[in-house]
């Protein structure tokens, strides 16, 4: 089977500025996938491009294998798409607008409406939803608009920045819907630049930036590109030459000093590894900890190492 | 270009429905209504005042309601003439920037439908809206006379009414067209409102003008012969029909009051033959408007062609 989307040296140009650059993406069936980079990195101008809503200015796109360029309602009917900033129409409900979209895809008739009903008590909108959507706050609307993405039966689901303006109770509770698509057997590509918010519930991320994929992989992999070490194990523990015993384990990577102890870079999880050579060394083993590598670490160390070598 | 998939026009419906819907129940809509309504029952009366002095002397009586004016207020046909422009510009001037303001383009666009039939929805939506205005104005109108003067308008009256209510319909086409032009141009619906307003103001007020200021320059009387006073005089009336204004009112004139027998300069060598006073058979007044009519529509098409143009290639993000 194909890949769910799958692009060439995709590239968009306005004017001079190039805002995606031959951008070589692949996104597996069933999985998840993040597009993180910062304000401007080309993160809306690549899904607009994915749905067909703006046209490349070279490259070529195949989405759920067919090209949005040529065949656009054919991409439409199949993925869903919830826009950064999304909109309804204040006026009418939630559940009109709901209807809308149904109607605009060819739904009509009762099993919508069952469906429409499931789906607003799914996003906990069944309250709400004939009151109009002008009393909605962010966090429903947010959540009205997955519910208007996922009426349409998508294979493939595409969220531009979906927790931006919420508050961080609602974009964790609108993560863990986001997950829950992946059990269902959907992809689902998102765009964020918030990293760790995206790193819990990603498979895989992509990081771009001017308009450039640069870096892409599951964040353990990226973890050993970018920094090294894959694992970080923080020790507390107090005695003498214990700097050097640990940089004697095999497989330790980098050992600094901290407050209480020390930070060492590994490349497997050492934990006994280190215990052992802690009290071997004569010294006082307070904590040890393991630490997940955190998509914001790599990011800043890539780009600031990045940003060091440009200069 | 290779073809496109499926049909330009799916959604059509859909999109169609649910502005109609919106228009008819929206607040604007009320405003408007009931201006029209009240101004309308106002012109009716006062025309009223005036034909019931005239009757038995009169074959297209009726007809007269819609174009008597009784001072200070203006006839029924006037008063359309100046409302029907500005209930279409309010209709059609956020059709696609509202969308945008409240950031719901790029949602629906993503729907399995072309550009195409958003558009095209709102537009239709636009003019059966208009239509539904229209005819029930004009019923009431027609129902007051009935009922004020004891007059049963006659079957060329009805007719003549109703190809009337077409030219208004085709006139309000024009300017909502031009409304919904400048809803896809600026993205500020204050923007595009006075634009088209703008535009409107142009016609209703200057056109004529310049009309009459760039005919002598285009068309010289050196020497006064009849031809060149002719001449210029054709000039001036082809170049007042660019406006929609102009055919409009000359649509008007020729429906409603049947003894118009031709419309610009006449040469005396046309009239021979001509009974003047005697009315014309509705098929010579349409006829006589038919130009009028594909003038108008015309316009509408142009204006819907622009905006079909720019907004093919508008960006949908904000
Ligand atoms: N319509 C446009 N015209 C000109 N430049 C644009 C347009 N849309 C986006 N850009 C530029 O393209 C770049 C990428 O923008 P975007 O894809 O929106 O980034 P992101 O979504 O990652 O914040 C930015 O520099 C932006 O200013
Ligand atoms: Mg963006």
């Amino acid at each position: 089977m194909m890949a769910a989307i799958e692009t060439q040296d995709l590239t968009k140009r306005y004017g001079r500025l190039l805002a995606v650059d031959r951008l070589n993406l692949v996104v597996e069936r069933g999985e998840v996938f993040g597009i993180l980079g910062p304000n401007g990195s080309g993160k809306t101008t690549t899904i607009l491009m994915l749905l067909g809503l703006t046209d490349p200015s070279a490259g070529t796109v195949r989405v759920l294998g067919r090209d949005p360029v040529r065949e656009p309602l054919s991409v439409k009917r199949r993925v869903g798409y919830l826009p950064d900033t999304v909109g309804f129409y204040d006026e009418l409900s939630g559940r009109e607008n709901l209807r809308y979209t149904a109607a605009l895809n060819g739904q009509t008739g009762r099993r919508v409406e069952a469906r429409i009903e499931a789906l607003l008590e799914q996003m906990g909108l069944g309250e709400a939803a004939d009151r109009p959507v002008r009393t909605y706050s962010r966090g429903m609307k947010q959540r009205l608009g997955l519910a208007d993405v996922l009426l349409k039966e998508p294979e493939l689901v595409i969220l531009d920045e979906p927790t931006l303006g919420l508050d961080p109770q609602a974009a964790h509770e609108f993560l863990l819907l986001i997950r829950s698509l992946k059990e269902k057997g959907l992809t689902v590509l998102l765009s964020s630049h918030l990293l760790h918010q995206v790193q819990a519930i990603t498979d895989r991320v992509g990081l771009f930036r001017k308009g450039r994929m640069e870096l892409v992989g599951s964040v353990p992999e990226l973890a050993r590109q970018v920094l090294g070490g894959a694992f970080r194990i923080r020790v507390r523990a107090a005695g003498p030459g214990l700097e050097q015993a640990l940089g004697r384990i095999p497989g330790v990577l980098r050992v600094t000093e901290e407050a209480h102890g020390y930070l060492l870079e590994t490349e497997r999880d050492l934990r006994p590894e280190v215990a052992r050579a802690v009290v071997e060394a004569g010294g006082k083993l307070f904590e040890l900890e393991l630490e997940e590598p955190s998509l914001d670490e790599i990011y800043r160390a890539y780009f600031q190492g990045v940003n060091r070598d440009a200069a | 270009m290779t073809r496109r998939e499926g049909s330009a026009f799916s959604g059509l419906g859909v999109v169609f429905l649910k502005e109609f819907a919106d228009q008819l129940s929206g607040i604007r809509m009320r405003m408007l209504e009931l201006l029209i309504v009240l101004t309308a029952m106002a012109t009716i009366y006062a025309a009223i005042q005036t034909i019931k002095n005239v009757v038995g002397e009169d074959v297209f009586l009726f007809l007269r309601l819609f174009t008597t004016a009784k001072q200070p207020l203006p006839s029924f046909v006037a008063f359309m003439g100046f409302l029907i422009p500005l209930l279409a510009i309010a209709l059609g001037f956020d059709a696609v920037n509202g969308e945008f303001q409240r950031r719901t383009l790029g949602r629906v666009l993503s729907q399995p439908i072309y550009r195409d039939a958003l558009l095209f929805g709102k537009y239709l939506a636009g003019l059966a809206t208009l239509g539904l205005v229209l005819l029930s104005v004009w019923l009431l109108v027609t129902g007051l006379g009935i009922l004020f003067t004891g007059l049963v308008p006659s079957g060329e009256e009805v007719a003549r009414g109703l190809l009337y209510l077409a030219a208004t319909l085709a006139y309000g086409g024009v300017w909502l067209a031009v409304a919904l032009f400048f809803s896809v141009v600026f993205k500020n619906p204050t923007t595009s409102a006075l634009a088209a307003i703008g535009v409107w103001l142009f016609f209703t007020v200057f056109w004529g003008m310049i009309a009459g200021m760039l005919a002598p320059v285009i068309s010289p009387v050196h020497y006064g012969f009849p031809e060149e006073i002719l001449r210029q005089a054709q000039t001036e009336l082809a170049l007042a029909r660019i406006s929609p204004n102009t055919l409009y009112a000359e649509a008007t004139l020729a429906l409603l009051q049947p003894e118009v027998r031709a419309l610009g300069p006449v040469l005396p060598a046309q009239l021979e033959g001509m009974v003047l006073g005697t009315p014309l058979p509705l098929s010579q007044s349409l006829l006589l408007v038919w130009p009028q009519f594909a003038g108008l529509i015309a316009a509408s098409v142009v204006f819907f062609t622009l905006a079909y143009v720019v907004f093919q290639r508008m960006e949908i993000r904000a």
